[in-house]
């Protein structure tokens, strides 16, 4: 392998895990704030794709207020979603919700199949994203992969700052470390649930968006990404955002990489690399204990 | 009252071949198969307090092991490969709990479904059975006179291990064992005050509910005469999680009304003639918008129906 495919590969690899991360900050988040074990998380980032796929006619070359406004679409629809069927849940049993959420993926999956069909679609790389950047010599390497990696960031950046230096991230950090503390302390826990799964969901179909002109829309997409993203959370620590991150980019390279060396076992070695850290540190790399 | 209604389900259940038709007796034997892939996983969640979401790793295993296990030619012999799938499963089992019962909570649910996936990809993504294709079964196995292609046969033997399945289960959760498990679901860092070595006990109960599970998936494969790795994907999980929620868990009767339930939803929902043509197209629809009705009206599952509400 010579360097400039060493480095492509490096790129690819911290694009996946940066995407990736999007999607299990909210994962992590509703897990160690809500309790709930969200399964139709996937489903949020196949809607996040669908959305771009149905909406980019209207916005023609204007890709960031596509990204915006769907996001935005995204949270209300989240809200929604939480008033109507996870609000009466919270005091019962956990596995209610657990079925909760694995009804709404059948009912998710066939709802798109109503909508769209079960076509394959594409979404268009708007134009001033479309070309290439050359790498060495002979190598080039997709502009919008890099606009991706770097949106993801800004998302990031735009996370941790709402995370760690806001009123509102305050009361989520607290809800992460010790949800009945916050509840007695007098925090209207029910709006900070509403406000953190609508959150979850925006991120999620943002990432969908994102990653829509890249892999192409399809049915099933949800499914394969939520289990790599429930390994991602579970090797950071429930309810760490910076563990997510850090379990996101090692995800990242040890699957791009798993393909490149060992093809035929590339799928296994995700959950091995969980199965380590786990036997390592059973409670996930950053679990905060109090 | 409900106490002994097992004996007579039993014997109405050997009955029932004489007044079915194929399809419907092929749907029962679905039934049955399932109930003891679900009353498998009933004895982690309901007994034991331990939520798995990769239990379909042993199901698929089971079903697996007894297609590899049977000749190229001819019959095999129907007990080599029952105790081959249970004693594959039970050893992956084995594995995996010896890993997984080092975390707890949510991190077992997700370590569980690590391992299941692993099993998956390994099936699916290598040539050592079938790939993504999976197997066919070449001729069904025999034991005696007992010979597994006769669908009334069969009928039987899949409706013995559903009661032999339930019996065990009954027999355990009435033993010391089981008592034992129970004070672990209700309070772990007590049963291990009180000298009990706890993790012993899970792993055993992991260890028995995978072979358990093996059984159904060996039925699975000879009913089907096929498998593919979908047999193992965490759809497949959640699927017979569902199955045991939506019965009622910390019940038997649960886990088997679970699998009746979900079965007769699937076939009523998917069938053009009950439903009409479009709806029959969306199955997964009218019973996903089924489960969160039965989940918002029944917090205790089905069984809730047949109880009266604590005090």
């Amino acid at each position: 392998m010579d360097l400039a495919t060493f480095l492509i590969q490096c790129l690819n690899a911290v694009q996946y895990g940066l995407l990736l991360f999007l999607i299990a900050s909210g994962l992590t988040l509703i897990f160690g704030i809500m309790g709930v074990i969200n399964l139709a998380h996937g489903s949020f980032y196949m809607l996040g794709a669908y959305l771009a796929f149905s909406i980019a006619p209207w916005f023609g070359t204007n890709f960031i207020a596509l990204l915006v406004v769907g996001t935005l679409l995204a949270a209300v629809f989240g809200a929604l979603l939480e008033w109507a069927f996870f609000s009466f849940l919270y005091e019962r049993d956990h596995l209610q919700q657990v079925l909760m959420t694995y009804a709404l993926i059948l009912v998710f999956e066939e709802t798109r199949s109503l909508l769209v069909g079960n076509d394959v679609h594409g979404v268009q790389v708007p134009p001033w994203l479309a070309g290439t950047l050359p790498l060495g010599t002979l190598m080039t390497y997709p502009v919008y992969r890099l606009f991706a990696s770097l949106a993801c960031v800004v998302v990031g950046v735009a996370l941790h700052w709402l995370v760690n230096r806001t009123r509102l991230g305050m009361m989520i950090r607290a809800g992460a470390s010790n949800r009945e503390m916050v509840r007695a302390l007098g925090i209207d826990i029910r709006r900070l649930y509403r406000i953190v799964f609508a959150g979850g969901v925006a991120l999620a179909a943002l990432a969908g968006m994102i990653a829509a002109p890249m892999t192409s829309v399809y049915p099933g997409m949800g499914g394969q990404v939520l289990i790599v993203c429930f390994v991602v959370v579970v090797i950071g620590g429930i309810g760490s955002i910076g563990g997510a991150l850090v379990a996101s980019l090692l995800v990242g390279v040890v699957d791009t990489f798993g393909k490149v060396f060992f093809a035929e076992y590339s799928g296994v070695g995700v959950y091995l690399l969980m199965a380590i850290v786990l036997v390592w540190r059973p409670e996930g790399l950053m679990r905060r204990r109090f | 009252m409900f106490r002994w209604w097992p004996l007579p389900a039993v014997v109405l259940l050997a009955a029932l071949p004489a007044l079915l038709t194929p399809y419907t007796s092929d749907l029962v034997v679905q039934v049955f198969v399932l109930a003891v892939f679900a009353l498998s996983l009933e004895l982690l969640v309901g007994m034991t307090g331990l939520v798995s979401l990769g239990h379909a790793a042993f199901y698929g295993i089971g079903a697996y092991v007894a297609m590899l296990a049977s000749p190229a030619a001819g019959a095999g012999n129907l007990l080599t490969l029952l105790g081959a799938s249970v004693g594959a499963a039970a050893l992956y089992a084995l594995f995996v709990g010896a890993f997984s019962l080092r975390t707890r909570g949510v991190y077992f649910i997700m370590v569980t479904l690590a391992f299941s996936q692993m099993a998956y990809f390994v099936f699916h993504d290598t040539g050592l059975a079938g790939g993504s294709d999976g197997l066919f079964l070449g001729k069904a196995p025999t034991l005696g006179p007992l010979d597994t292609a006769d669908r009334r046969q069969f009928y039987f033997l899949a409706l013995a291990a559903l009661a032999g399945t339930y019996a065990l289960l009954t027999l355990l959760r009435r033993s010391r064992f089981g008592h034992a498990l129970a004070g672990i679901r209700v309070n772990e860092q007590r049963m291990r005050a009180a000298g009990f070595a706890t993790t012993l006990y899970k792993l055993a109960a992991f260890v028995i509910a995978g072979a358990l599970a093996g059984l159904a998936g060996c039925l699975l494969a000879l009913k089907d005469g096929a498998v593919n790795p979908e047999l193992l994907s965490w759809h497949e999980s959640g699927a017979v999680l569902l199955m045991i929620i939506l019965g009622g868990v910390g019940h038997l009767r649960g886990a088997v009304i679970g699998a009746l339930a979900f079965v007769l939803l699937k076939e009523l929902y998917s069938t053009p003639a009950v439903v009409g043509e479009f709806l029959a197209g969306h199955w997964p629809l009218t019973l996903g918008l089924t489960i969160i009705a039965f989940v918002a009206m029944l917090p205790r599952g089905l069984i809730g129906l047949f109880e009266r509400r604590p005090r």
